[in-house]
């Protein structure tokens, strides 16, 4: 019977020692763990806070496990051995009430970090906050800043400390934005406007994701968050609305059709109410027809 | 013309380019061919129609849901095999070996596989041949009614297979999310083989629901109270209302979304309207409790496995079963912490988390209560035992990381990542899948008269709980690295060793299903000296031990009176009554052909629906409005097996040993006695 031993603790082993690699010297690879935003810092300290309540009580269940498989098992004769034994109103008081104390406090805590986290909720800050409008298109991010007149393809800048808030939409079909260093996350649908606020406490870029799958463009579907100064982001601005292209009604329409593995794309906006326009699924901006017997998007993309 | 008499079918439908699918194509039909080839060459075609096809006997219809999950698990793992492989190699410039398109199609037939034809037709299959036994009951309450629920399953099973073959299955996830599922992002028949496939096994698992929630309430022996009544038992009840409340909500979302699909409707469109998010939640109130509906069996199993193999009764029995309520009736209240990513407001996400956390309660119970039957117990490590005690363990984390998904601020970062992959695998491959292969080692010397190899089964059990633990952690490092799910390709060299990691855990968990395959083989053939001749290998405590192995088609002679728990203990216990017993006719329910007859049909309406075969549709659906009328003017359903019938099978079972030698003198009783070594 001894040797069920070695692997089992071989097999548990393996599991908390990622942890314990990685609780250290974190590199900016474990993106949940190594946050560069506030909302970020916040939801990395709830995981962990909730992650330990409940190691209080799975490392004891694990090791009961352990403990009376290894202590009653059917060779070991002076064990006691109680057949009809089959209730203890003490025992059964315990195993009820210590689940229940664990998830009381772990209610409150998703009471609590549900409204301080809730993606709808503004940043408090005494920076203006920064516009953003995301739409979700396949396979592609748009990026558009209504009070710059600019629009950016699959790579998001922000300024340091300012908060932003993102307004989410979809072109397409369903998608969920997410930068993992910065907090996340939250769906874009069409026809519907969600609210995401982020902040970025450090400059960095951060790698930024759709995690809902979305067809055949889908894993090429990520973004670079670039964080930089207030100054270099002015400056950024300032280079894309005059040195790059302008999207109009022509773009758009280009832009819509599905594609894969955009690399980023800068531009000066044309069209000042895009984004509402996508949102109420405005007929004039998409020429396209909407039947069912339309092509296929798929199609468009095979060469 | 062409169209109306073949739909939108061509040939073009058949993936000559994908060498991938011809060559599983070409392999499989080899496979089936040469079984087809055999089955005839032995002569034995008769024999599976008569005595297993249209059996209504549910011992026979249990051992076919059974066989049908494993087949259906093979298919499942290997698209997890393909899968993991992509993954593991589609980093950078390295594009991995899989087009897109097919990709999308694996991940989301691996998941609608090992849920609906997996995990759903091996509980079935469990407690269809187990639960009339455990109750004291001869058979079902609809037998006929549990064939047809069977013929749908596999029919919906083998349209899901076709699909591989014939067009292209769902690339739209197992969840089916519109608006990608909808006509003008999915034009081809995928989603349509997604949706029949889904639609009509649903059909068939309902009124599978209803049959053994009225067997269960209506059919139990004298004197057997609900309180006295088995712990497996009692979760497949538990389980059965879930059923039966949960399936007519995927009835209805897949209703719709065919309407979408067939008709232009505009339930959840992008346009006209529609809203996704309204299939989302309705997919979910079915999909939540769904994960309990495929669990509690498996809870069931190992209560009966732990009170057994200590020697010991059941720990907090009463705990238990309030437990189990409790987990079913919260269950109904969780679907919501599947998208908190929605944007629902701060009170509507605290809400489903907070009632997701409260589940953990009753669940813990369970944990607890497993523990302390073994607690003073004399445990034999048995493999049920083994798959027991891998699944607390490998649970309790699962356990953990699911609460930490309920914390809305935590699944914002954590959502639709490798995390969420690992944490749910994590509930069902050791909370359902480990359960079932418990459950399969524990009954089987029942169904079929003698155990299964103890040495290949532990390897297994080996193989397997090593090769979960490397192939799921890396997935839980993974979420913590920000991947998110179904990458067909990524470019993040740090994500790559952790997904080598996870392909070899895959590979050793393919070790385990071939030491299963081993095991299976090396039993049949060791069958001799691994017989049991006593009905009762475990030192059983529940009434399926106290018929003999395989039991009679009538289950038992004399329906017993039950006074306590664990009721055979207590007979084991009583002085062992020897005497001449008077028995009685009994009437048992007659094989009927209509069950695979109505199954042949719903795969040619399905086939139809999906290719617009419209003609062919309306006739299958006609044929199936025929048998049901002529199921109901038929008047001869039951057969009497005459009192001396009866008392000659048990005399032969009872006192004869290796074969039922008593029948032979009687040869035309033959078919009513399990036949001793239903193997060839």
């Amino acid at each position: 019977m001894k040797k069920w031993i070695i692997p089992w603790t071989g097999a548990l082993l393996l599991c908390p020692s990622w942890l314990w690699a990685c609780t250290g010297n974190c590199g900016d690879q474990w993106a949940v763990l190594t946050p560069r935003g506030t909302i970020a810092g916040h939801e990395k300290t709830l995981i962990l806070t909730a992650l330990g309540l409940m190691l209080l009580v799975v490392v004891p269940v694990i090791l009961m496990t352990f403990l009376f498989a290894w202590k009653y098992r059917a060779s070991n004769p002076r064990a006691d051995y109680d057949p009809d034994w089959d209730h203890s109103i003490l025992i059964e008081g315990v195993v009820w009430t210590i689940p229940t104390l664990i998830v009381a406090v772990l209610g409150y805590l998703v009471w609590t970090s549900s409204h301080a986290l809730s993606p709808y909720r503004p940043i408090a800050s005494r920076q203006p906050t920064l516009e953003v409008q995301v739409v979700a298109m396949d396979w592609k991010w748009l990026f558009i800043y209504p009070e710059w007149h600019i629009a950016t393809v699959n790579q998001l800048v922000i300024p340091t400390g300012v908060p932003v808030h993102f307004s989410l939409t979809s072109d397409a079909v369903m998608s969920s934005f997410f930068i993992p260093q910065l907090g996340g996350q939250i769906y874009a649908m069409a026809g519907m406007k969600t609210h995401l606020h982020l902040i970025a406490d450090q400059p960095g870029i951060f790698q930024g994701y759709n995690t809902q799958f979305s067809g055949q463009g889908f894993s090429g579907m990520m973004f670079e968050t670039v964080a930089t100064s207030g100054e270099a982001f002015q400056q950024w601005v300032h280079q894309v609305e005059t040195g790059g292209q302008v999207l109009d009604r022509a773009t758009f329409a280009a832009l819509e059709k599905p594609s894969i593995n955009e690399a980023p794309r800068l531009f000066a906006l044309a069209l000042p109410d895009l984004f509402d326009r996508i949102l109420s699924q405005d007929s004039t901006l998409r020429p396209m027809t909407m039947t069912s017997h339309s092509p296929a998007p798929m199609t468009a993309i095979e060469d | 013309m062409e169209e109306l008499i073949f739909g939108r079918l061509t040939l073009r439908e058949i993936p000559y380019d994908n060498p991938i699918i011809m060559a599983t194509l070409g392999g499989s039909t080899m496979l089936l061919l040469c079984i087809t080839f055999l089955i005839w060459y032995h002569g034995k075609w008769s024999y599976l129609w008569k005595e297993w096809f249209t059996s209504v006997d549910h011992k026979r219809i249990g051992i076919m849901y059974v066989v049908l999950a494993l087949v259906m698990l093979l298919r499942g793992f290997a698209d997890a095999l393909l899968m993991r492989t992509q993954q593991a190699l589609a980093e950078g410039s390295a594009q991995g070996y899989l087009p897109p398109d097919h990709y999308n199609q694996i991940f989301s037939a691996h998941g609608t596989i090992m849920i609906i034809f997996v995990a759903m037709p091996f509980f079935i299959g469990l407690m269809n041949i187990i639960v009339p036994l455990q109750i004291g009951a001869r058979d079902v309450a609809y037998p006929f009614l549990n064939s047809v629920s069977f013929w749908l399953t596999a029919s919906s099973a083998a349209l899901v297979m076709l699909s591989l073959g014939l067009g292209n299955f769902s690339h739209a996830g197992w969840s089916g999310y519109p608006p990608l599922s909808e006509k003008y992002y999915s034009p081809g028949p995928g989603v349509d083989y997604w949706i029949w496939g889904l639609q009509l096994g649903g059909v068939g698992t309902l009124m599978t629901g209803i049959n053994f929630f009225v067997t269960i309430l209506r059919l139990r022996a004298p004197g057997m109270t609900l309180m006295k009544m088995p712990i497996f038992s009692w979760t497949i009840l538990v389980t059965n209302v879930l059923i039966m409340l949960a399936f007519p909500a995927l009835t209805v979302v897949l209703a719709l979304l065919a309407l979408d699909r067939y008709t232009g409707m505009h339930f959840f469109t992008n346009h006209g309207g529609g809203n996704l998010m309204l299939f989302t939640n309705l997919f979910w109130i079915w999909g939540h409790p769904e994960v309990y509906i495929v669990i509690l069996p498996a809870f069931g199993i190992y209560s009966e496995v732990a009170a057994t193999f200590s020697r010991k009764r059941l720990f907090g029995y009463t705990s238990m079963v309030y437990a189990s309520v409790a987990i079913a009736m919260l269950s109904f209240m969780v679907w919501l912490h599947h998208f908190f990513t929605m944007g629902a407001g701060a009170n509507v996400n605290a809400f489903f988390g907070i009632a997701t956390m409260i589940i953990a309660i009753p669940t813990g119970v369970k944990v607890f209560n497993w523990l302390f039957t073994f607690y003073r117990g004399r445990i034999e490590f048995t493999t049920p035992v083994l798959w027991t005690l891998g699944f607390i363990v490998t649970f309790c984390i699962g356990g953990m990381t699911g609460v930490l998904l309920a914390v809305p601020g935590a699944d914002f970062e954590l959502h639709n990542s490798e995390f969420l992959i690992a944490h749910f695998h994590n509930m069902l491959i050791p909370g359902a899948l480990f359960g079932y292969f418990a459950g399969y080692a524990y009954w089987f010397p029942k169904v079929f008269g003698f155990k299964l190899d103890e040495t290949w089964g532990k390897r297994a059990f080996w193989l397997w709980i090593v090769g979960f633990y490397l192939a799921f952690m890396p997935l839980y490092a993974l979420g913590f690295m920000g991947m998110p799910r179904r990458l067909l390709h990524y470019d993040n060299a740090h994500w790559q060793p952790y997904l080598v990691v996870a392909l070899s855990g895959t590979l050793i968990i393919f070790g385990g299903i071939l030491c299963q395959i081993l095991q299976l083989t090396f039993s049949i053939r060791n069958r001799a000296q691994l017989r049991d001749e006593t009905g009762d290998p475990w030192d059983g405590r529940t009434l399926e031990w106290s018929v003999p192995s395989p039991p009679p088609a009538y289950n038992f002679a004399r329906i017993p009176r039950i006074h306590t728990r664990d009721a055979f203990l207590a007979m084991k216990n009583q002085a062992r009554d020897t005497e001449e017993v008077d028995y009685e006719a009994i009437l048992l329910p007659r094989s009927s052909s209509l069950g695979p007859l109505m199954g042949g049909l719903t795969f040619v309406l399905g086939f139809s629906l999906v290719w617009y075969l419209w003609w062919s549709a309306i006739l299958a659906l006609a044929g199936l409005l025929g048998c049901v009328i002529a199921r109901s003017w038929d008047e001869h359903t039951e057969e009497e097996l005459p009192a001396s019938a009866v008392r000659a099978i048990e005399t032969a079972l009872r006192h004869s040993g290796t074969s039922a030698a008593g029948t032979e003198e009687h040869p035309s009783l033959q078919k009513f006695a399990f036949e001793r070594n239903p193997l060839p």
